[in-house]
């Protein structure tokens, strides 16, 4: 009998080239070793407390709760954190792990370019060689974080295939990772992909949940009734999710990126109009057609805008502990602008997918209520985006 | 024995690979009997997708044009249907694990069985996720192809113990297309293979020349090629048919002169 690893339910799995298994197999072995390793652990800490900023605060929304006159809001500032988003404590795990395993070249994907500025950090911090696959649409759309990328010594490789997004992204850093095996690290930015990358990711984001379970106990004595995420690949979510899914009050709501809407094609909000397929190295849920093509998606986000989900959600979204709603781009642009306007913070719009939510929910609970709004990143690399998107061309 | 078996009986097989639907179906079927005609023993016959993640850019190049003259798999099942009243070549399908999926694995995989589909190469199923299609392959009697790669190590023996059909040996680190050098010690894996299996081993990715042919079929029991026959198609669009039947004679000739 063969053994497939990584399961999540009936997701999950390694459905990658022969190519690449001995590259996982040493990684699972690696991590396997690492996180129980103590030094390894009082390094990570090290530079999750003295070089990311951690812990990322719990800030209390007091306008925003009185505004909305419902639950009481709390936001998780990841917008804090060195390199401006969550993506860094994936990174610095990552880079670490590659570091221990004798690696001197990481290679990253990256949408919005949060992950790619983060790899690029990291690689210089460790003294690695970095490579970043970015889909060329994307490079327009996020140029100020090319430019960071460069500034940083990565080499930035606009891909042009497919889509020329996120997913493009991805097979690009699988096809570079399946030529360069020795020297390089796949540093994989989501919980995605093959084994053991969703468990790896989720682990070195979890600390997101840990944070928020220890504050919210010391400011209100009790756990959340939500807790609220953007999701695309879904790893801020799983990190904000992760130390809440044995409580069974808290829900957990992930926000897709619905795009233009859920019942048009321009939409990314795979839970919501996806079907169960096999892509990227795992079986989840993927926006594809009938024969299993996959789907060119859309989203005014492009951390977002990725035809598949993490393994670990799809899990989540089978047994009902989580749900998936979907978030226009309207409706995250209009929750940009609001969270801006009464608490003076600029989200990513990415995690504006998350405040909308909160915008709708909010109202409907009691105000003794908790609401926890993972703000993943900050928004000052969608500031043009946006201007664009109410018509204003900033001359970038 | 399989049909596929029968490929490889009569000395060093060529394995030419297409993409079905590049530019059109109708290039696609004069291309394969052209192959036919000119020594080819054993045909690929690859179904597009939207993201070919093993495939470099003249094989993804294929892919894309395919999808976008409408091709999906039920049009590739009725091309076979079509070319198999005029040819018994063996012939196996290369595409993606989705592509299966989504249609219905049993579906997929008897239908295979119905149209004369003889196997079923997927560089995205390794030998830890057989499961998902191995055992409704095994009931219909269409072989699932495993692969093993210059990184294959300690997994050789058993990926080539479990081996069904062929096994496809893939000659470099990386995706599809051409190389002007092969360096991985081909000849190790091979020996490791022989010993831990009877059934026939091709070597493919980055052949494209009589000369690398010969070298590489000369390691094993046959040579696979697939990105230069889809340059042939890039080049000369629907008159590649021609040029597509001359290349593969000299490639079968380069084959078959080796001991």
């Amino acid at each position: 009998m063969n053994e497939s690893k990584g399961r999540f339910g009936i997701h999950g799995g390694q459905y990658i080239p022969e190519t690449l298994m001995n590259a996982v197999a040493e990684l699972e072995e690696a991590y396997n070793h690492y996180k129980n390793d103590e030094e390894f652990n009082r390094e990570l800490k090290e530079l999750f407390n003295n070089y990311a900023g951690r812990p990322s605060r719990l800030y209390y929304a007091k306008r925003m709760t009185e505004d909305l006159g419902g639950a009481k809001i709390y936001l998780k500032r990841e917008d804090l954190n060195h390199t401006r988003a969550h993506k860094i404590n994936n990174v610095l795990g990552q880079a670490l792990l590659a570091k221990k395993m004798g690696k001197t070249r990481l290679i990253a994907e990256t949408g919005a370019g949060q992950h790619g500025v983060a790899t690029a950090t990291a690689a210089t911090l460790f003294g690695m060689e970095c490579v970043v696959f970015m889909g060329e649409e994307d490079t327009i759309r996020q140029a100020l974080n090319v430019y960071r990328m460069k500034l940083l010594g990565a080499e930035v490789i606009p891909v042009k295939t497919g889509t020329a997004t996120l997913k493009d992204a991805v097979s690009e850093a699988m096809r570079e990772w399946t030529s360069r095996i020795s020297d390089t690290h796949y540093c994989l930015g989501s919980v995605m992909g093959p084994h053991p990358f969703p468990t790896i990711v989720r682990d070195f984001q979890a600390v997101i949940s840990k944070e928020i379970k220890e504050q919210m106990l010391e400011k209100e004595g009790r756990l959340p009734d939500a807790v609220l995420a953007c999701v695309g690949g879904g790893s801020n979510a799983i990190g904000a999710f992760y130390h809440f899914i044995d409580d069974e009050s808290v829900r957990l709501i992930g926000c897709e990126a619905a795009g233009r809407g859920i019942d048009t094609f321009e939409t990314a909000a795979t839970m919501n109009v996806g079907s169960l397929g096999i892509f990227h190295g795992m079986k989840s849920y993927f926006c594809q057609d009938e024969y299993g093509q996959i789907a060119p998606v859309y989203s005014i986000s492009a951390g977002l805008d990725y035809p598949g989900i993490g393994p670990e959600h799809a899990y989540l979204h089978d047994i009902g502990r989580a749900e998936y709603v979907p978030v226009t781009d309207e409706e995250a642009v209009c929750a940009f602008e609001y969270l801006s306007k009464t608490e003076g913070i600029i989200p990513a719009i990415e995690s504006a997918h998350a405040v909308a939510h909160a915008m709708k929910l909010a109202p409907t609970m009691d105000k003794d209520q908790i609401i926890v709004i993972n703000i993943s990143g900050r928004g000052d690399k969608d500031v043009a985006a946006i201007a664009r998107y109410r018509g204003e061309d900033l001359h970038e | 024995m399989s049909n596929i078996a029968k490929a490889f009986k009569s000395g060093k097989a060529f394995i030419p690979f297409i993409t079905v639907g590049d530019p059109d179906v109708e290039t696609t079927k004069k291309a394969v009997l052209a192959m036919v005609e000119n020594g080819a023993d054993l045909i690929e016959l690859g179904i597009p997708f939207s993201d070919p993640t093993a495939e470099g850019p003249v094989i993804q190049g294929a892919n894309i044009r395919a999808l976008a003259g409408g091709i999906t798999t039920d049009k590739v099942f009725d091309f076979v249907r079509d070319i198999r009243k005029e040819t018994d070549v063996p012939m196996v399908f290369m595409t993606y694990a989705n592509v299966v999926f989504s249609y219905g694995a049993e579906r997929f995989i008897s239908t295979c069985k119905e149209i004369g589909i003889d196997g079923l190469i997927l560089p995205d199923l390794p030998y830890e996720e057989k499961d998902e299609f191995q055992p409704l392959c095994r009931q219909y009697g269409v072989d699932l192809i495993s692969l093993i790669a210059p990184t294959s190590k300690q997994r050789i023996a058993k990926i080539a113990k479990d081996a069904e059909g062929f096994l496809y040996i893939v000659s470099s680190l990386g995706v599809t297309g051409t190389r002007s050098q092969i360096t991985t010690d081909l000849s190790a894996i091979v020996k490791v293979v022989r010993e831990n299996t009877d059934i026939p081993c091709a070597i493919g990715f980055g052949i494209s020349t009589p000369e690398q042919a010969k070298k590489m079929a000369g390691l094993c029991d046959g040579a696979i090629v697939g990105s230069a026959i889809i340059k042939l198609l890039e080049q000369h669009d629907t008159d590649a048919p021609k040029y597509i039947g001359e290349y593969v004679k000299s490639m079968k000739d380069a084959v078959r002169s080796c001991i």
